[in-house]
């Protein structure tokens, strides 16, 4: 079972990725390949695990202030600031549709 | 023309009141210096990690309870993604599987046809109460085509309550919210304050003729007070029926509320539907909360939140609070709703009482009618009153003492407004306003005003 144009699709608009060539397409279905083997356990009646840190304790830490106020630091890595405001694009601006933009997956 | 059956649910986003955010250690302060209140982990820098802050929990166990919600001794976190410039790491962390509080209820009430003495009793269901961060702030500066982004607010601690959609009207939108409001302020888990943006309520709406399946729902964001709210949802109601009656329909898509204009108007998504591809929070193991029975032997007692313990703590909720008010005081129910919709009127009202014999149940009617109409005509909240509890109660004391007659009161306290600082006695002496209870004089006085109306009293006595 290929993974179809659509989800590819579907996952550069979400991820921002970009699949470019053949051999990240390949890459992304050996890996859901390689997941797929769970499918062969029967896991009936067992409850699913999503961490092996399921039995670790979460530790709670106390309601106190003890950082912030490094507001130089921060903006030292923003390539634009207006008055130690980060700036962004007005808005976002989202991918383009498939048949509108540059890219490998037109052909697949 | 068929009926038509609005269907209104809430979600609401009550900040939570505690001195650093949810997952790190920055503070929680409203209006500070831009990107002042930001740790590493705020700002989503490589390398940082989330650490639950143990008062953000007990805050939501404490709402929970209050909500009459079933707490889950064992809640998870997840990551909700999407893009945005506020949301530095491309993902909120939230509780979308398990959230820490389900099935709870609302109780609140409504005046009939606006008139305060006929009151129902209401209740609307809660579906759940999750932990989730804040995001930061996004300031649009539309003539240079620029956000500017301020993360003081990335990772403050949020509930999220989620009610069923049982409402069906601004009014009960707005009474479910009041009520939810006060019981946050008495429970300190929140402080509530819509203006401040510590009570973020979404309203999703739709319509449908009874029978049928529910209708489409719109979700109507940017509703900035209680007011707008029920003005916001009547509106969309309304915009729905009229639609709909004209043959047309109804788009599931998210609407703003323009308070200026009084209307919702769409905020056509470019992007179309989101898909937030939710995930276990990788960096953090369940969160288990325990109870007298399982609280294990010899853990720290700093890591473990006792849903028992948090309970017998729990204070007086605003419902139980008016019924005892109108217990120990004989006031009427609607009374003692108007005393807690209004902050500190409660406390007042009992120093006054506490400083007269005057019976609470007269006490009452110079609060509500004369104290409180003349704050709300001078836009006063009640620590502004210029007439402190003590000076009315020494007003009420001449008063109940047949010193002064009550028409002879309310020109005192029409004196008293002024804030000049004279008593109510110096006042009172000033206008001679004392009420004469020489039993001679009276009668001298009785005696000349008939001496000089002879012609009315022959045509009083003939009948």
């Amino acid at each position: 079972e290929k993974v179809t144009v659509e989800v590819l699709d579907h996952l550069e608009h979400l991820a921002l990725v970009d699949f470019r060539d053949s051999e990240g397409v390949e890459r992304l279905q050996k890996a859901i390949q390689f997941a797929d083997q769970l499918h062969e356990v029967n896991t009936d009646g067992i409850e699913p695990m999503d961490s092996v840190l399921e039995d670790r304790c979460l530790y709670l830490r106390e309601d106190d202030v003890t950082e912030g106020n490094c507001t130089k630091e921060l903006l030292k890595n923003a390539r634009e600031k207006v008055e130690e405001y980060f700036v962004a694009p007005p808005g976002n601006i989202p991918l383009p549709k498939l048949e509108e933009r540059d890219t490998f997956l037109q052909g697949f | 023309l068929a009926p038509w059956v609005p269907v209104v649910g809430l979600e609401i986003h009550a900040q939570i009141s505690s001195n650093s955010k949810l997952f790190s250690g920055s503070q929680v302060q409203f209006a500070a210096p831009p990107n002042s209140l930001v740790s590493f982990f705020d700002a989503s820098l490589p390398g940082t990690l989330p650490v639950l802050n143990r008062r953000c929990v007990e805050a939501a166990v404490m709402t929970g309870l209050a909500l009459n919600c079933s707490i889950n001794k064992k809640s998870l976190f997840d990551r909700k993604h999407y893009f945005y410039a506020d949301l530095p790491a491309g993902y909120q962390i939230t509780q979308q599987r398990v959230p820490i509080a389900v099935n709870g209820s609302l109780s609140y009430s409504l005046c009939i046809d606006n008139k305060l003495s006929q009151m129902v009793t209401k209740t609307v269901r809660i579906k759940q109460i999750q932990l989730e961060q804040d995001s930061g702030k996004s300031l649009h500066d539309d003539t240079r085509s620029q956000t500017l982004v301020d993360l003081n607010r990335a990772g403050v601690g949020l509930m999220e309550v989620v009610m069923e959609p049982d409402l069906c009207c601004g009014e009960e939108a707005a009474a479910a919210v009041r009520e939810l409001q006060l019981i946050l302020q008495t429970l300190g888990s929140s402080q509530a304050v819509m203006a401040e943006g510590q009570l973020r309520v979404d309203a999703n709406v739709s319509v449908h003729h009874p029978g049928e399946p529910y209708g489409v729902r719109t979700e109507v964001k940017n509703i900035n007070s209680i007011r707008f709210l029920a003005k916001a949802v009547d509106y969309e109601i309304q915009r729905q029926i009229e639609e709909l009656e004209n043959g047309g329909t109804i788009l599931n898509e998210t609407r703003a509320f323009d308070s200026k204009l009084g209307c919702t108007v769409s905020m056509r998504d470019k992007e179309g539907k989101q898909d937030y591809r939710f995930m276990p929070e990788p960096n953090l193991p369940p969160l288990i909360l325990y109870d007298a029975k399982s609280l294990p032997a010899n853990m720290n007692h700093q890591q473990v939140v006792n849903i028992d313990w948090i309970h017998e703590r729990l204070p007086d909720l605003p419902s139980v609070k008016r019924a005892k008010l109108v217990e120990q005081y004989g006031i009427l129910p609607e009374h003692s709703f108007t005393l807690l919709n209004e902050d500190g009127l409660t406390e007042f009202f009992e120093n006054v009482v506490q400083r007269t014999p005057m019976k609470p149940q007269k006490v009452i009617g110079w609060i509500l009618k004369d104290l409180l109409s003349y704050l709300k005509q001078h836009s006063l909240t009640v620590k502004e009153s210029p007439v402190s509890s003590s000076l009315l109660a020494d007003l009420l004391n001449l008063l109940e003492k047949k010193e002064i007659s009550s028409t002879a009161a309310k020109q005192v306290l029409a004196e008293l407004w002024k804030g000049e600082g004279k008593t109510p006695l110096e006042i009172v002496t000033e206008k001679k306003l004392e009420l004469m209870q020489d039993q001679k004089e009276l009668e001298e006085i009785c005696q000349a005003v008939i001496d000089g109306q002879e012609n009315e009293v022959i045509m009083m006595v003939l009948g």
